[in-house]
C-alpha cells in the first residue's frame, strides 16, 4: 500500500513537470529532499530523547498504571461482552491513557498484549471480535489529550503558542471517538 | 493557560516519580535512549516522504484538484498518507511546519488532523497479526470511517470555529 502510493507520487509528480518542460523544478524538489530532512531529523531528535525521559518515569513509577484504573469503570459501557475484572481491561485502559499522552511507543505493546487476552475469550480463533474491532476503533480515532510529538514539533518550529492546539484536539477526539463507537455498533448490529 | 500544560506534566511526573523511589534521573537517561532507535529508523521514512511529496507538491499537479475548495491542497498527501504510515504523516506534518509554519491555518489543521487520528492500517495488520486473526469483518471500514470523521471534523473546526 504505501509503496503503491510512494511510487505514484514520485510517477505523477515527474511525469507532470515533463509534460509542462519543468524539469528544472524537480531537479531542486531531489537535491533538496535530502538537505530538508537532514534539517529535520536534527531537529526531531533531542526533542523526541526529551518526552521518551520524561514517559520512561511516568511509566517505571507507575504513574501510566495508577491513571489507567480510573478508567476502566468506563471501559465496562463500551465494552460489554468482556467479563469484569477479566485482565483485558486493565491492558485497554493502559493502552488508552499511553494514547491520551501521544505516547505511540508506549501504547504498542499494551495494546498487543490487550489483543492476546481479548483472543483468550474468542470461540473463533481466526474471526475478530465484536470486542477487538471496538478497541480498535477507540485507537484509531485516536484518544489523545495531550499530543507530546506534536508539541515538541511545534515548539521546535518556533510556534508561538505551541500547546494552544490541545483544547481543540480534545474535543475533535471526543466527538469522533464518541461517532466512532456509534457507526461500530451500528455495523455490529447489521453485519453478518 | 494552555501554556501550563507542558511544565504541569513534567511537574506531576517528576514528583510521582520521587514519591515512589524511583530513581528518575537513570530513568530519563534510560528512556532517552529510545530515542535513537527512533531517530534510526525514523530517518530513511522521512528522506522518503519528503523526496515523494516534493516531487508531488512542487511539480504543482495538485491544481488539477483545485475544485475541492474546501481541503487545503496541501494537506491531501497527509490525509492520504495518514492511516497508512505514522511516520510518513509526521514526516509530512514536519514539512508542513517548515513551509508555511506550525501557527499558520495550514499547520494548525494538520496538528489536529496529526493528533487525532491514528494508522489504521497498520494497527490492523499489526494487532490481529500478532494474534492470528484473518477474518477482520468491518474493522477497516470502521477504522477509516473514524479517521475519516476525524479529519472532517478537523476542517470543520480550522473553518468555523477558529
Amino acid at each position: 500500500m504505501v509503496n503503491k502510493i510512494w511510487g505514484s507520487f514520485i510517477i505523477i509528480g515527474i511525469l507532470y513537470c515533463l509534460s509542462n518542460n519543468n524539469i528544472e523544478i524537480v531537479n531542486t524538489a531531489i537535491l533538496d529532499s535530502t538537505k530538508t530532512s537532514f534539517d529535520m531529523i536534527i531537529k526531531i531528535f533531542p526533542v523526541m530523547a526529551l518526552w521518551l525521559g520524561i514517559a520512561k518515569i511516568a511509566e517505571v513509577s507507575g504513574l501510566l498504571k495508577k491513571l489507567s484504573s480510573k478508567i476502566s469503570i468506563l471501559l465496562r459501557y463500551i465494552f460489554p461482552e468482556i467479563p469484569k475484572n477479566h485482565e483485558s481491561l486493565s491492558y485497554i485502559s493502559s493502552n488508552i491513557i499511553a494514547n491520551m499522552f501521544g505516547l505511540g511507543n508506549a501504547a504498542t505493546p499494551f495494546g498487543l498484549k490487550a489483543m492476546q487476552s481479548l483472543q483468550e475469550l474468542n470461540k473463533k480463533k481466526d474471526t475478530a471480535t465484536r470486542s477487538m474491532i471496538t478497541f480498535l476503533v477507540l485507537n484509531t480515532s485516536g484518544v489523545t489529550i495531550i499530543p507530546t510529538t506534536i508539541i515538541s514539533l511545534r515548539m521546535m518550529y518556533g510556534s508561538v503558542n505551541p500547546t494552544s492546539i490541545v483544547f481543540p484536539c480534545i474535543i475533535i477526539t471526543f466527538l469522533s471517538t464518541l461517532s466512532g463507537l456509534i457507526i461500530d455498533r451500528i455495523f455490529a448490529r447489521f453485519y453478518v | 493557560m494552555s501554556n501550563y500544560i507542558m511544565p504541569l506534566i513534567v511537574l506531576c511526573v517528576i514528583i510521582y516519580g520521587f514519591i515512589k523511589k524511583v530513581p528518575i534521573y537513570d530513568t530519563f537517561i534510560e528512556g532517552a535512549k529510545e530515542s535513537f532507535d527512533m531517530v534510526f529508523k525514523l530517518f530513511p521514512c522521512l528522506l522518503a516522504m519528503i523526496l515523494s511529496i516534493n516531487i508531488f507538491l512542487k511539480s504543482n499537479i495538485i491544481e488539477l484538484f483545485q475544485f475541492i475548495s474546501f481541503i487545503p491542497n496541501q494537506i491531501i498527501p497527509m490525509i492520504i498518507m495518514r492511516p497508512i504510515s505514522g511516520t510518513s504523516s509526521l514526516a509530512i506534518l514536519t514539512n508542513i511546519y517548515e513551509l508555511f509554519g506550525p501557527d499558520s491555518a495550514l499547520g494548525t489543521l494538520a496538528s489536529y488532523i496529526q493528533g487525532t487520528t491514528d494508522t489504521t492500517f497498520y494497527i490492523i495488520t499489526l494487532y490481529f497479526g500478532s494474534i492470528g486473526i484473518k477474518k477482520i469483518k468491518y474493522a477497516l471500514w470502521v477504522g477509516l470511517l473514524a479517521d475519516l470523521i476525524s479529519i472532517t471534523i478537523s476542517i470543520l473546526f480550522i473553518n468555523f470555529i477558529s
